[in-house]
């Protein structure tokens, strides 16, 4: 026995070349179990209310009133006027569509290509998706100004006899957001089952046990819903992982379609799905930076984890450069003198040429900081940069929007636009309803995909001795 | 209401005795048993000899509907039932027709994935034998448990335990079901 133990590790890859665990300390089953589970069954924290009680006025309140204020006066209570017709509200959809990206990126994507280390972050990746997605839902809804007429966007037969019209890429979003949103529930649900049939048998109150074994359907865990839950789950995120390249390609046709100058480019699609992920790898870390010290979940998502997202940011931040340097050049070399009028004014215009120095700044230059590993190990100034990311992304959108409207074609049709407090209120008011949204989420729901990890783990592996295997048997 | 036996349950510690009591429960030919545990086991689908399950054929049947539907629906809107020239574009092509019937095709994929996992695994089911024993709450936990069905031809009370104990299986116990 000691003899094939041995033969076992012989055959083991040397040291530095053996991957190192998922969970870190060498943790069984059971102890993952009860620390996994401990932040949903536990006594709610005292920083949870902390953050919970701001993010709940903020969707509670102020969302609704600034939505009833808009909705009843008209669209003009917010700064877009001619000539710039899209402002706060198509940016911030933009943004929101963009912070979802990654989330559907980590959970489906790196589960396709077999990286273990996902299933960690999987699950809360996943939630940002579908909450971030509810957001930039949101606002297209209501920047049609007449909101109680949204049902004209869906083909329902009426008696006028009208359909939307197929045409329009602004009417395949309304098919890509609503498809973006409900296959992400769906896949954030699937996965959930398993681990809410975990916190079924753990109830130990009536009224949760009753909750959880409605939401886990009955779940056993018996080997053949394992086989088609597997199947399924491999089918919905190949689904998803398509829906990463569509969602955003068809919100860079919505731009790329018209015939302005700054917007009217083929590298639209491809650069929004780039600038989309970027993005959600920033609202990523944004999340998991401060819940993992917050809930203690050190040897769960270990820093190895973050380091490879802050590697896969610092990939997104060079691809979005890429981009960048290929639209100025396209700018230039194109010779239209709209278009490289649009673009100088980006930098060097008299009004707006913050938004682009500031998109660089961040989004070239300060991600390159990530290529350097005392960096990336430092979470305080990876949770900074990721913050500034997001607010890097948020001016892109800024000047790619604003910054192209407001001045085209003709002189006489120039214009400025500045938000309104009803801007900044919504904008505030979606980031509550977000934020508020994840919390209740981490308290109620298993953060952490339990079955997912168990089965990554050497322990949960027939064929591995801590899984209970005898001698070099596989 | 009479009770009858549902089968017998046996519980184990790690993977690996699971899967090796799998094994030998399948070679002394029972044919209606089932293995429990918190998370899907490598190997075990070979071991109990399960086939390419069918929920990627439901993806393909509800997606590949809604393709031709959605392509279907864009025609008899914008071609048939209400003709507008928009732009100088023809009344039906496939660049405008392909994206939302793409985007629609991923939407019934995924439905139908999960509509598949649902219907072969019989969910939802509000109750299930199992679910009377205590010791069962820990399958979501670190044990794994291996139920042989009173239905299976062989099964016999004393017979199946006696293999199960041999097979390392621990608290081994009679499950009943209400009839």
């Amino acid at each position: 026995m000691a003899e094939t133990a041995t033969n076992l590790e012989t055959l083991a890859p040397p040291a530095e070349l053996r991957r190192a665990p998922v969970v870190e300390n060498n943790r069984g089953l059971g102890w993952l179990t009860d620390k996994l589970t401990a932040f949903t069954e536990g006594k709610t924290p005292r920083w949870w209310w902390i953050l919970f009680l701001p993010a709940a006025f903020f969707a509670t309140v102020v969302l609704p009133t600034m939505l009833i204020y808009q909705i009843s006066t008209g669209i003009g209570v917010w700064g877009n006027n001619h000539p710039v017709m899209w402002g706060w509200d198509i940016i911030n959809f933009v943004w929101w569509v963009g912070v979802a990206h990654a989330g559907t990126l980590i959970s489906a994507m790196l589960f396709l290509t077999r990286q273990h280390w996902r299933t960690t972050i999987g699950r809360m990746a996943e939630a940002m998706t579908v909450f971030a997605v509810m957001m930039a839902g949101l606002y297209p809804a209501i920047h049609i100004g007449r909101a109680w007429f949204a049902w004209f966007m869906f083909p329902v037969p009426t008696y006028e006899g009208m359909w939307p019209q197929f045409r329009s890429p602004l009417m395949w979003d309304v098919f890509a957001v609503n498809t973006y949103l409900m296959v992400s529930t769906l896949f954030w649900y699937m996965g959930l089952i398993p681990d809410i049939a975990l916190l079924r048998d753990r109830a130990k109150t009536r009224m949760r046990k009753f909750i959880y074994s409605l939401l886990a359907l009955g779940w056993t865990g018996s080997a053949r819903q394992w086989h088609h839950f597997e199947k399924a789950y491999v089918v919905l995120a190949g689904l998803c992982t398509l829906l990463v390249f569509t969602v955003s390609s068809i919100v860079g046709l919505d731009f790329a379609t018209s015939q302005l100058a700054g917007w009217h480019a083929t590298i639209f699609p491809l650069y929004f799905v780039v600038g989309a992920v970027y993005c959600g790898f920033g609202m990523v870390l944004v999340l998991l930076i401060p819940l993992r010290k917050l809930c203690h979940l050190e040897d769960i998502i270990t820093t190895r984890h973050l380091d490879r997202i802050c590697k896969l940011t610092l990939l997104s931040s060079l691809c979005i450069t890429y981009i960048y340097l290929m639209e100025y050049y396209i700018a230039w070399y194109g010779g239209n003198p709209y278009e490289r009028w649009v673009f100088s004014h980006r930098l060097l215009g008299h009004t707006y040429w913050y938004g682009g120095w500031i998109m660089l700044t961040v989004n070239f230059l300060m991600a390159q900081l990530l290529w350097f590993k005392r960096i990336r190990q430092n979470l305080k100034i990876v949770f900074v940069l990721a913050v500034l990311i997001n607010i890097g992304m948020w001016f892109e959108r800024f000047t790619i929007i604003v910054g192209s409207l407001y001045q085209d074609f003709l002189p006489a049709n120039w214009g400025f636009y500045k938000q309104t407090w009803v801007d900044i209120g919504t904008y505030m008011g979606t980031l509550g309803a977000f934020f508020m949204m994840y919390l209740l989420f981490i308290r109620f729901l298993p953060m952490i995909p339990v079955a997912e990890v168990k089965s990554v783990l050497p322990q949960g592996n027939p064929h591995h001795p801590l899984g209970g295997a005898k001698g070099g048997k596989s | 209401m009479s009770v009858k036996t549902y089968g017998l349950i046996a519980e184990f510690d790690s993977p690996a005795a699971i899967l090796a009591a799998a094994e030998r429960v399948r070679d002394s030919g029972y044919q209606r048993w089932d293995v429990f545990s918190p998370f899907p086991i490598h190997g075990l689908d070979n071991v109990m000899g399960l086939k390419n399950s069918l929920v990627g054929w439901f993806a393909l049947a509800f997606g590949g509907s809604a393709f031709v539907t959605t392509m279907g629906l864009i025609w008899f809107c914008n071609t048939f039932d209400y003709p507008l020239i928009v732009g100088g574009k023809p009344m039906f092509s496939l660049p405008m027709s392909f994206v939302p019937s793409y985007i629609l095709m991923i939407l019934g994929g995924a439905v139908g994935a999960f509509i598949g996992m649902i219907a072969l695994n019989q969910l939802p089911r509000w109750h299930h034998p199992l679910f009377g024993k205590k010791r069962f709450e820990l399958v979501s936990r670190d044990k794994f448990f291996l139920v042989v069905g009173a239905n299976d031809p062989k099964f016999s009370e004393t017979e199946t335990r006696k293999l199960l104990e041999q097979s390392g299986g621990v608290h081994i116990e009679l499950v009943e079901d209400e009839d």
